[in-house]
């Protein structure tokens, strides 16, 4: 048996072939046998307090460096505590690989214990997943599933690998070549489709150009801001999107959708021409779709021929990759134009400046009342000067920092677009800050996504991952409320999660960060700026936050973005 | 009815039908019937699906989406030819019996079981000869029925409709 390697090894050989420099997991009975080589490997492991989190951990790490994340769990439990992750990161197309282990072959099928239908139960929910049957697959699997999570459109791949396959031995050899007939990603786009939208695009006069999360998996902002220059284009940057252009940017508009402003929203509603790069129409932005942009002609450019068409017909449809598609379009339109600059555009321009004007996002901080969390977002950002990586749970809080933060750059923006997952904040910050080691990364979370996964906070501290969690305490499910409160008539069900309970400052220390409290707005910048100078630790803030604040504008679910509601007055 | 027929060329792998049929579950597409089976190509699968909805373009996109389609087409009227096998049990005393086997005879059903009060036809052919037949043989009372499923390929219109090869000069 000389020169054999058990499964399990070749596992995690081929895993340190595909440069992965940590996993995120949980060990368990069935993947025991991948847990002894990781100690002969140069790949860290990190001990993840529940599946969940090494998930999210995965995803947060995938979302700040643009590799593929890795997380690991044993078979039953294990793996079915991966599908909210896996679920998760499969609406916002984030390249993970999720390792799990499984009965050994003679035992599927059999009810034995821990036993699920990791397979099955994951299909749904993985852009592709596997069962390995033969030890011989392995590294050729690990590839494959490596090579899918990350080219095309991205996606979690989920391998599992029963016991017996990871105790057997076999003699290794590296991965051959990639076997995928059915799989092909288009990359560059169709050049007379590009010259179409060139025509297009040259011809509007009230153009928009959408920018969804696509440019960012497709490491795409530069050109994006490159071609929006080029053409003057006014752009919109949706949830995923945010940092694609700089907010500061003049062309930059902002956030559009059901809490984006009220003008990202109208120049989409008004615009002759919306030019979607790596977008997909989500209801969250179109609202309504049957009176979404009516006067609007489309370009839609997506590596995912399925998105092109599926909520909106585009005028001109182009498949490829988004960095590949907005080369070309940088070409042609430079071709185009020549030495003429782009249309100036100026009524459509001032129409934008006009808005942008009469109303721009805002908040009231009383010296005297209760902390607005916008003020919180708006404070870290000035202490900080924007250097930081944000990451957000969903809810209130999440709106709120995505418009009041001020992007500059890429990739510092990281939450749960699609899926909307509460709870995600805490474990995507610590693999984020894995991945960025030498990059501030704060967590904006609120209580109640906070409650779900705060035990990660435990794993950050043991591992010593500093990551910065601001927890907007306002005493409920914010947005559940603010939606009871609008269309229940406010009638709050299930929504408190009352006052002092827990005691989060104590939480925090209970488990291993420096833990402060803010209670009045005078505390907010000192806390922030105690909490900055600590880099050795995680470290826990919480703000007591007014529990009554809405979070504005609001386009409601289903309705026209005709009609975008910017205070609560307008509701009577 | 607003039936259309897709011809989906898949590896031949291990769950690739969950695969398929799960992604029609999941998307809201209502199959009408499936039918699938080995190709001349041993590490392919062909999966003929019938399915009602105006969206092709959509059914058609998200089966290219899953990994292990290699090639959907969607077979359209009447450049098309596709059959049907259906064993159907059809009540019939010995008084009915005769009138019963020279209906079949019309159809070319094939009589392939005969109990003392019943006739099991097989028949092959297009959907609509099955449905004729069917109908026929509906007021007798149909003990038990079992469809294929539709198979169908294109027509080759490409060398029927092309000139004819010219002979190369030696």
């Amino acid at each position: 048996m000389t020169d054999t390697i058990s499964g399990a090894q070749a596992l995690i050989r081929a895993l340190e072939e595909e440069g992965v420099e940590v996993i995120f997991g949980v060990p368990g009975g069935a993947i025991l046998p991948a847990y002894d080589p990781i100690l002969d490997s140069p790949i860290r492991h990190v001990l993840a307090r529940h599946e969940q989190g090494a998930g999210h951990m995965a995803s947060g790490y995938a979302h700040a460096t643009g590799r593929v994340g890795v997380c690991m769990a044993t078979s039953g439990p294990g793996a079915t505590n991966l599908i909210t992750p896996l679920a998760d990161a499969h609406m916002d197309s984030i390249p993970v690989v999720a390792i799990t282990g499984q009965l050994a072959t003679t035992s599927i099928g059999n009810d034995a214990f821990q036993e699920a239908h990791t397979w099955g139960i994951s299909m749904p929910c993985t852009k592709h997943n596997y069962l390995v049957t033969d030890i011989a697959d392995i590294a050729d699997t690990v590839h494959e599933a490596f090579h899918l999570a990350r080219s095309g459109r991205p996606g979690p791949v989920l391998v599992d690998i029963p016991k017996d396959i990871l105790n057997a031995r076999i003699a290794y050899r590296s991965a051959g070549p990639l076997a995928l007939p059915g799989y092909k990603p288009q990359v560059n786009g169709h050049p007379r489709q590009v010259k179409a939208a060139v025509e297009l695009i040259h011809a509007s006069e009230r153009p928009v150009l959408y920018l969804g999360g696509g440019v960012m998996r497709a490491g795409a902002a530069a050109e994006a801001l490159r071609f929006a220059e080029l053409a003057n284009l006014p752009a919109v940057t949706t949830l995923m999107a945010r940092g694609a252009i700089p907010d500061s940017h003049p062309l930059c508009l902002g956030m559009p959708g059901m809490h984006g402003n009220y003008t990202a929203i109208t120049a989409m509603q008004k615009a002759d021409l919306l030019i979607a790069v790596g977008a997909r129409f989500d209801d969250r932005v179109t609202g309504d779709p049957d009176s979404f942009a009516p006067d609007a002609k489309v370009v839609h450019v997506d590596v995912d021929p399925a998105e092109i068409g599926k909520v909106r017909n585009p005028e001109v449809p182009i498949v490829g990759d988004a960095g590949a598609v907005l080369r070309q379009l940088i070409a042609a339109m430079a071709k185009r134009l020549g030495d003429e600059p782009a249309p100036a555009r100026e009524a459509w321009r001032g129409t934008l400046a006009a808005w942008q004007e009469a109303h721009p996002l805002g908040f009231v901080q009383d010296e005297d009342g209760p902390i607005q969390q916008q003020f919180v977002i708006s404070e870290i950002h000035r202490l900080t000067g924007g250097d930081a990586v944000v990451v957000a749970g969903v809810g209130q809080h999440q709106m709120w920092a995505s418009q009041f933060w001020g992007f500059e750059r890429p990739n510092t923006w990281i939450n749960s677009g699609g899926a909307g997952t509460m709870g995600y904040a805490v474990p995507a910050a610590v693999g984020a800050k894995m991945g960025v080691p030498d990059q501030t990364v704060i967590a904006i979370d609120g209580d109640g996504c906070f409650q779900m996964t705060s035990q990660e906070l435990i794993t950050a501290a043991i591992e010593g991952i500093p990551v910065k969690v601001a927890v907007m305490n306002n005493n409920a499910l914010g947005m559940v409320k603010q939606w009871q409160r609008l269309f229940y008539g406010e009638r709050f069900s299930a929504v408190d999660l009352t006052d002092h309970t827990p005691d989060f400052v104590k939480l925090g220390e209970a488990m291993g960060c420096v833990s402060f409290r803010a209670e009045h707005p005078a505390d907010v910048a000192p806390v922030i700026e105690k909490a900055l100078a600590v880099n050795d630790r995680p470290v826990l803030m919480e703000f007591r936050c007014d529990p009554d604040a809405m979070v504005f504008p609001m386009v409601p679910a289903g309705g026209s973005n005709d009609i975008v509601i910017l205070s609560p007055e307008d509701l009577r | 009815m607003n039936h259309h027929v897709i011809a989906v060329i898949v590896e031949n792998k291990p769950g690739v039908l969950a695969r398929v049929s799960s992604m029609f579950a999941r998307r809201g597409f209502y199959i009408h019937s499936l039918a699938v089976g080995p190709t001349a190509d041993p590490a392919m699968s062909r999966i003929t699906v019938v399915v009602d909805g105006p969206d092709m373009e959509q059914i058609i996109k998200q089966l290219y989406k899953l990994v292990h389609t290699v090639k959907v087409t969607e077979l359209t009227a009447p450049d098309r030819i596709e059959r049907e096998v259906m064993m159907v049990r059809v009540r019939a005393d010995a008084t009915q019996r005769g009138e019963i086997m020279e209906t079949a005879r019309i159809f070319s059903a094939t009589a392939v079981d005969v109990g003392a009060a019943s006739v099991t036809f097989e028949l092959s052919g297009k959907p609509a000869k099955l449905a004729d037949f069917l109908d026929l043989m509906g007021p007798y009372g149909i003990l038990d029925l079992v469809k294929s499923g539709r198979i169908a390929l294109a027509k080759d219109v490409k060398t029927r409709d092309a000139e004819r090869p010219r002979l190369r000069t030696a």
